[in-house]
């Protein structure tokens, strides 16, 4: 029990250990269950991180988990109510785009919890947990500026919707903080949802950027960003992972992550759950949350020098306390240039 | 050379799907099998899942709405000897259509606000099947090169006025704001529920009837009227159709506008009476789908009819199954009805000579000329 207690608390926030531990003994029966969005369980980003943070309660406590897979606006509806009906509780709903089918299902379903991630739906029994992406990026973009010569570097998004523009102006203001003479080059897949998965593309915007001189790429893309960070690493040039560590994917050629905990706040609303101590109600998890932050691992140690990393933290302390404000674009659609 | 096949009308119109679709269930159940769940029980979830209840039938009927457009669009084409792949494109500026209207016209009430929805979709759609038309008939770009193509330039285009533009102001997704409530065409459920009968909330709604309207005035169209009669004779072999006084651009153009409006049928279904809000890509590959539909449906509207309900039930059952068995994903689901668009579209030969054997073979005393 203890070393469940440890293990499950050392990836929280670490503040409710105590909590969860004196709780855990009055475990309450709970059927978890997670709905995916369009991009599906296994897009090595987003929703996966869903998927390996519902594992990890799994593994942790033997409760068994269902999902589902839409592949249509249609079914997102419902899923949420046929989990609901079928007494399923707590139930994730995975992306934006279930913000208005659970608005639905949420007040037909009053006793069941619903937790969304990365929209807010206003109910007394949702919870609903966004991520300043706009802070992670902030560091990453100060990271690539610093790692770059000249202060060329470059952004490609997946879709071109609010969100990713959010992920871009984030990054071009931790550049240009790093290097006000920073040059960002931005590119956007496309406008569809294919552009989540074309990494050929993707390998030619970042190849189109490395050649106009930019020296690191970001990849804020789900399954097209593998593409960029793999011409990133074959031009000789740096890449920057998104949501999910992936440092690993081509050690030595990727200098970070811009780190979004999904997988934690998906296996806290489970714990949660378990434990009784689910709460509805909006949740932004940000630097201070631990929601999002930079990866630094043995992967890429030798990338990020001491002075890089000291710069980082400092700017991170800075955001945390208010000293930087990093200007959200969803919030007035516009970037500070 | 063999002789030609004949079959009973009943047998070619009735024996040879039957006997496709069970083939495609056959060897779909041995794929299900082999992934360790008894085809028994996913047959039986399929069909009770798609048909078993107030709420299955709602959403098998749903997605038969899409299809029923789709397919018809496909095959109006093709009575005029084009491949129409374009059906996701024009589907998806109807929505604009639809949505410039419904947005705008927030002061019309509902019994005219609807109809003039409907126009607008079936004007824009018809426009996006219109140019690459008017290419094919004057300038003999190839439709298949150029519908697909405005396929792509329809998503590109309303990304760029989603993103840009039309947006809902603080939303994440990039749709428009809802359309008021008069411009929703009116669901089953809503009707259902207006008259006191309890029902499940589906998507299903009255533009399920304006499918079937469609699928009978593409009848009436096609082989009781003139125009009808020179787009198959087009279709059939354009030479004679010149011969015989008919300008086969003309007719091009028509052709691809109708079927475009028809596509765009999608969009009333989905973006009228199901969403009321524009959203990206609520076309969701039904265009696609249409192309099976119409070889299924042999070109027919009542074809087209059984086989949009066929891939209705595939639909909604599907999900039910990879709802209920945590081991079919989603992919396997494409898999399966893949197999049902290989057999009873692409390999519809398949049992064709065997049934003329036996049927040759018969007596011939009950069957009678053909």
């Amino acid at each position: 029990m203890m070393t469940r207690c440890t293990r499950g608390a050392a990836v929280l926030a670490g503040a409710s250990l105590l909590a969860l531990c004196a709780t855990a003994a009055s475990a309450a029966s709970v059927k978890p269950a997670v709905v995916y969005d369009i991009g599906g369980k296994f897009d090595k980003s987003f929703n996966e991180g869903v998927f390996h943070g519902a594992e990890k309660f799994k593994s942790d406590t033997g409760i068994d988990f269902r999902d589902f897979e839409v592949t249509n606006d249609a079914q997102r509806e419902q899923a949420l109510r046929k989990f609901a009906r079928d007494g399923f509780n707590p139930i994730v709903a995975v992306g934006f785009g279930q913000a208005q089918p659970l608005e639905k299902v949420a007040a037909e379903f009053p006793n069941t919890h619903f937790t969304i991630i990365d929209s807010v739906v206003d109910k007394p029994n949702v919870q609903s947990i966004t991520f300043r992406e706009e802070q992670g990026s902030f560091l990453v973009g100060l990271l690539a500026s610093k790692a770059s010569k000249d202060g060329k570097v470059g952004f490609v998004g997946g879709m071109d919707i609010p969100l990713i523009r959010k992920f871009g102006c984030g990054y071009v203001q931790g550049a240009k903080y790093a290097n006000p003479k920073a040059d960002v080059y931005q590119n956007m897949t496309g406008t569809t949802g294919a552009a989540w998965r074309d990494p050929v593309k993707g390998g030619e915007l970042a190849r189109s950027q490395i050649d106009r001189g930019a020296e690191v790429i970001y990849a804020a893309a789900g399954a097209t960003g593998l593409g960029v960070l793999r011409a990133a690493a074959d031009g000789g040039k740096l890449g920057i992972g998104v949501d999910s560590n992936q440092d690993g994917l081509f050690p030595g050629k990727i200098l970070t992550s811009m780190l979004k905990h999904v997988d934690v706040a998906t296996y806290k609303t489970f714990m949660d759950a378990k434990d009784g101590t689910w709460k509805p109600g909006s949740q932004v998890l940000g630097l201070k949350e631990d929601g999002v932050g930079y990866s630094y691992d043995d992967y890429n140690k030798a990338l990020i020098t001491p002075e890089m990393k000291a710069a980082a933290d400092a700017a991170a302390k800075d955001i945390i306390d208010g000293k930087i404000q990093v200007h959200d674009y969803m919030s007035d659609s516009k970037c500070p240039e | 050379m063999s002789a030609p096949i004949t079959l009973p009308r009943w047998a070619d119109l009735v024996l040879v799907p039957v006997l496709s679709v069970l083939t495609a269930f056959v060897v779909g159940g041995l794929v299900v099998a082999a992934i360790g769940v008894s085809p028994w029980d996913a047959t039986r979830t399929l069909i009770t899942g798609s048909l078993g209840s107030g709420e299955a039938l709602g959403f098998t009927l749903y997605y038969t709405t899409d299809f029923i457009f789709t397919g018809l669009a496909v095959a109006l084409a093709f009575q005029a000897g084009l491949f129409n792949i374009g059906g996701e494109g024009q589907a998806t500026l109807g929505g604009l259509g639809a949505a410039l209207v419904c947005l705008h016209g927030g002061f019309l009430p509902g019994w005219l606000l609807i109809p003039l929805g409907i126009v607008a979709a079936a004007v824009f759609g018809g426009i996006w099947g219109l140019v690459p038309g008017y290419l094919q008939a004057k300038r003999g770009s190839h439709i298949v090169i150029t519908t697909i193509m405005f396929n792509w330039l329809a998503s590109t285009l309303m990304g760029y006025l989603l993103v840009n533009g039309m947006r809902a102001p603080q939303s994440m997704e990039p749709e428009t704001v809802p359309f008021p409530p008069q411009a929703a065409i009116p669901t089953v459920h809503g009707i259902l529920e207006a008259l006191g009968i309890p029902s499940a909330t589906t998507p299903l709604n009255l533009s399920f009837l304006l499918a079937l309207a469609c699928a009978f005035a593409m009848w009436l169209f096609i082989w009781r009227t003139r125009t009808g009669y020179e787009i198959r004779t087009t279709g059939a072999n354009p030479t004679a159709a010149v011969y015989g006084g008919i300008a086969p651009a003309w007719i091009i153009m028509l052709t691809m506008g109708l079927s475009g409006a028809l596509a765009s049928g999608v969009a009333v279904n989905e973006i009228m009476g199901v969403q009321n809000r524009l959203l990206l890509e609520f076309t969701a590959g039904y265009g696609f789908v249409g192309i099976a539909v119409a070889l299924m449906g042999r070109a027919h509207p009542v074809g087209i009819v059984f086989a949009s309900l066929l891939f209705g039930i595939l639909y909604q059952g599907g999900a039910e199954l990879a709802f209920d068995q945590p081991k079919i994903s989603r992919d396997m689901i494409v898999a399966i009805q893949g197999f049902v668009v290989l057999f009873a579209g692409a390999l519809d030969g398949l049992y064709r000579p065997h049934l003329a054997r036996i049927f040759t073979a018969l007596p011939r005393t009950r069957s009678g000329p053909i």
